[in-house]
């Protein structure tokens, strides 16, 4: 049992100071993921949570000219563009994805620019990686109460809109007639996406964040029909894949080619990519039994 | 043109208190175009009445407008003699989003009809449940109470969705299209739950429909809506040709037979139907001479 | 900056934004926007590959744009189509991610990998790109009834014999193709900005798909065209210039479509 324990967990794993503050902001990152996203998938958002991720990126970039915890940048912009999505928001999904497209196309533009300037007139070289790639650990036990400032609130929208939330997703009007203010509802829960993206951005980088948002929400959605225990099990499954990549990160320091570590923005999305060709499996295999 | 079209037990000022639902001179205005034109009616309590019209007359603004959801260019509804209605009315819309996907069960449904507009999450409380489960029974649902809701058939998520708004316990239940996408025996299925439901759970029906046939055993009222503006009455005082030929503004032919009426109106050399019964068409010819009828006399118009 | 060396841009830019207009044209009306968007991203994890492994690029790009096209098709018959894209697309990144880590020199070829290059095709390249990108103009072309028909109707195209199944994966492959040959020029994160904006404005502004297809292509180039002056003359990344652009070509599209059938409504008296 111990030599298992060896195995996975590398020697001083326990003792290093990054890995905790790895295994706290990525958790608590993976916590909000989870719950966010699952009611993210549940609306059909998926492609609004990339546009918000890769929005995110344009703020790191502005954040590292501005040399400010990349955090700030992503959580401002997030929410920012949450907002702007929401004003030019179209009802038809075809057009909404459309408008996303192109706001992102800016946005990205506008990242390109930033990162450009970073390069040239600051003396960060890896601002580029670290925003779009993570840097889990490297980002200082500082982050930790930002992580918490921005992860908690997201939740309580999720908390406190939970009912609204469900019911205007089933049925706009439905909901409306009940006086249920679904624009608003609607607004609010993009902007705890924007939140909840930009703290996975922190961990995962901001291009891996999409995973985060909507990996442990789909494995958890065909495991339970019920929207509670989804809600409950995508933030479970978010969690435990985060510390099993923090894990796997740490001890692949002594993997080749580099010996440098492997990413653990690769590990992360690895596992919950694999898990969701799991869950589908099982999920045909149950069906086909009865 | 104002036509008011009130035959009988339209709304008279007197009266309105009495009944569950008035709806008085209501106009809509949208684009340009006149969607509802000084539409009188109203439904008293206990009392299932079919909003008949085809597809275009404006049947699911009406609703709208019921529900506040579409603001009014002329007139007024109130509801219970007052004119918000939240928490009186149940509404059944005609399309949900049905990804199987969604992580919500029928019970879950059901249950946001009882709180779906308040904040924060469910206390898991017996007596929740309870109700819940005595609302699935009275649909006859319990079978599928723990299914997705997006993998139930038609029938299914309708029996559902009006369990969701009958929970609430309202004095009015709007239904939109419920039988559109029905087979014959669901939609057999379906009317006799409501007509259920109307005795036994005192509660007034509205339901909108484009085939009035289905629902002339179980209807106690119809008000008919054609070119925004409507008439209504039992079915006897409404489905004739008189009235509806002065509805239509020009002269359209009632035909009885079988025990099914067909409404008939005339364009260019022939004839085309306006409302009738759709089962009538041959299965799998979607047969909607009905709304292309419809909308070529408002061209003409 | 028409000098001899910057010819070779212009070309590539100009090729590249043919095959962004044609192929751009359907995705905006199959709706497939994020598809659009996954594919050049997992691209980009094959080029990091391919340059790990010091093969041509192109080739490392092409591979993953392909197995990414393929892999997004084969999941979203099992899972919903925007989920499905996500996950596949994530997972190309992260592999991308991972083989960046084993190369030391590579922020800069991140950068204009990701974001574009405007001197991105070598010389000795133009010449299979534009045959390429010719394959895949002429394919559009050639397909373009079954293919307008079975992204419009697909019901109605099933029962004229055209199996929505089979269009939907040449689809997938164009798609590939496309975005593999444009990816170096304009970047992975802003090839769908070229691919979406331009297409989505003309289609607001003309009533024929073919005339809506050809718009499209003109609005590409002159979009592409634009993005080379200003990043030549600011040295600013072309990726700026062709997210900027996408974003002006659709608001200026909508804007003129809006006006139009105000217009419209006010002539004909309401």
């Amino acid at each position: 049992m111990s030599s298992v324990f060896r195995l996975l967990f590398a020697p001083g794993f326990f003792a290093s100071s990054p890995v905790h503050v790895a295994l706290v902001a990525g958790g608590m990152a993976a916590l909000v993921s989870g719950v966010v996203g699952t009611f993210t998938v549940l609306r059909g958002q998926s492609y609004s949570g990339h546009a918000l991720a890769d929005l995110a990126v344009t703020g790191g970039s502005a954040s590292f000219l501005a040399s400010i915890s990349p955090l700030w940048g992503f959580a401002g912009t997030g929410v920012i563009a949450a907002g702007i999505m929401d004003m030019i928001g179209i009802r038809r999904p075809r057009g909404r994805d459309l408008a996303t497209g192109i706001v992102r196309g800016a946005g990205l533009g506008l990242a390109a620019l930033f990162l450009y300037w970073d390069t040239t007139s600051t003396s960060t070289t890896g601002a580029a990686v670290t925003i779009l790639f993570g840097s889990m650990f490297t980002i200082g036990s500082n982050a930790v109460p930002l992580v918490v400032g921005f992860g908690v609130p997201a939740l309580a929208v999720i908390a406190i809109l939970y009912r609204p939330l469900l019911l205007s997703s089933v049925s706009a009007d439905v909901a409306a007639a009940r006086g249920v203010r679904v624009r608003l509802t609607g607004l609010a829960c993009l902007m705890a996406i924007a939140l909840a993206v930009s703290l996975a951005a922190v961990t995962v980088g901001a291009i891996l964040s999409t995973a985060l948002l909507v990996g442990p929400a789909a494995i958890a959605l065909r495991l339970t029909s019920s929207p509670g225990r989804a809600t409950v099990a995508a933030a479970v499954i978010a969690v435990a894949m985060t510390w099993l990549g923090v894990v796997l990160a740490y001890d692949s320091f002594t993997w080749p080619p580099s010996h440098d570590g492997w990413p653990v923005s690769f590990f992360i999305v690895t596992l919950i990519f694999v898990g969701f060709i799991g869950a589908q499996l099982t999920g045909r295999a149950r069906r086909v039994n009865g | 043109m104002a036509v008011t079209m009130a035959v009988s037990d339209s709304a008279q000022p007197g009266e309105i208190s009495g009944q569950v639902l008035a709806v008085e001179g209501v106009s809509v205005q949208l684009a340009g175009r006149q969607i509802l034109d000084n539409v009188c009616f109203a439904v008293g309590p206990g009392e299932l009445v079919g909003l008949i019209g085809s597809n275009g007359a404006g049947k699911t603004t009406l609703l709208r407008v019921i529900l506040g959801l579409q603001p009014v260019t002329g007139g007024r509804v109130s509801i219970g003699g007052r004119a918000k209605g939240r928490g009186l009315v149940g509404y059944v819309p005609q399309k949900i989003q049905l990804d199987p996907d969604m992580p919500v069960r029928a019970r879950d449904l059901v249950g946001l009809g009882l709180d779906g507009n308040r904040l924060g999450i469910p206390f898991p409380s017996r007596q929740r449940r309870l109700r819940v489960d005595e609302m699935l029974e009275a649909v006859d649902a319990t079978r599928f109470a723990n299914q997705r809701v997006g993998n139930l058939s038609g029938g299914e998520q309708q029996r559902v969705m009006i369990a969701h708004a009958l929970i609430s316990q309202p004095k009015l239940l709007l239904l939109d299209e419920p039988l559109a996408n029905l087979d014959i025996g669901s939609a057999q299925e379906i009317i006799s739950l409501l007509a259920k439901i109307t005795q036994r759970q005192q509660v007034s029906v509205l339901i909108s429909a484009h085939e009035m046939n289905p629902l002339l055993p179980v209807m106690d009222r119809v008000v008919y809506l054609a070119a925004g503006r409507a008439a209504s009455g039992t079915t006897e005082e409404v489905i004739r040709e008189d009235v509806l030929s002065a509805l239509y503004g020009h002269h359209v032919d009632v035909l009885h037979g079988h025990g099914r009426v067909l409404v008939v109106g005339h364009a260019g050399d022939g004839f085309e139907i306006l409302a009738g019964d759709e089962t009538a068409a041959a299965p799998g010819h979607p047969d909607h001479s009905a709304d292309g009828a419809l909308s070529g006399l408002e061209i003409q118009q | 900056m028409f000098e001899p060396f910057m010819v070779n841009a212009w070309v590539t830019a100009s090729i590249v934004a043919v095959i962004a207009g044609v192929v751009g044209f359907f995705v905006v009306l199959r709706g497939a926007a994020f598809v659009a968007d996954a594919v050049p991203q997992g691209a980009f994890a094959g080029a990091a590959g391919a340059s790990l492994l010091g093969i041509n690029t192109l080739v490392g790009l092409g591979l993953f744009a392909l197995a990414g096209s393929l892999g997004i098709g084969w999941l979203s018959r099992r899972a919903r189509r925007d989920v499905a894209t996500a996950l596949v697309l994530v997972l190309m990144l992260g592999l991308g991610a991972l083989f960046l880590s084993f190369t030391v020199e590579y922020s800069s070829e991140i950068f204009s990998l990701l974001f574009g290059e405007v001197l991105g095709v070598s010389t000795t390249e133009i010449l299979p790109v534009a045959i390429l990108g010719a394959v895949c103009v002429l394919a559009v072309l050639l397909l373009f009834r079954p293919m307008l028909m079975s992204s419009l109707a697909p019901e109605s195209s099933a029962a004229a014999g055209i199996s929505t199944a089979r269009m939907e994966l040449i689809f997938l492959v164009i798609v590939a193709l496309a975005t593999s040959l444009t990816l170096p020029v304009v970047g992975a994160l802003l090839i769908f900005s070229l691919m979406i904006g331009p297409p989505a404005a003309a289609r607001s502004l003309a009533a024929s798909p073919m005339a809506a297809m050809g718009l499209s292509v003109v609005l590409a180039v002159v979009t592409v065209w634009v993005a080379i002056a200003a990043s030549f003359e600011t040295n600013w990344p072309i990726g700026f210039f062709v997210g900027a652009g996408g974003a002006v070509c659709y608001a200026a599209g909508r804007l003129l479509a809006w006006w139009c059938t105000s217009r419209n409504r006010r002539v004909s008296g309401s």
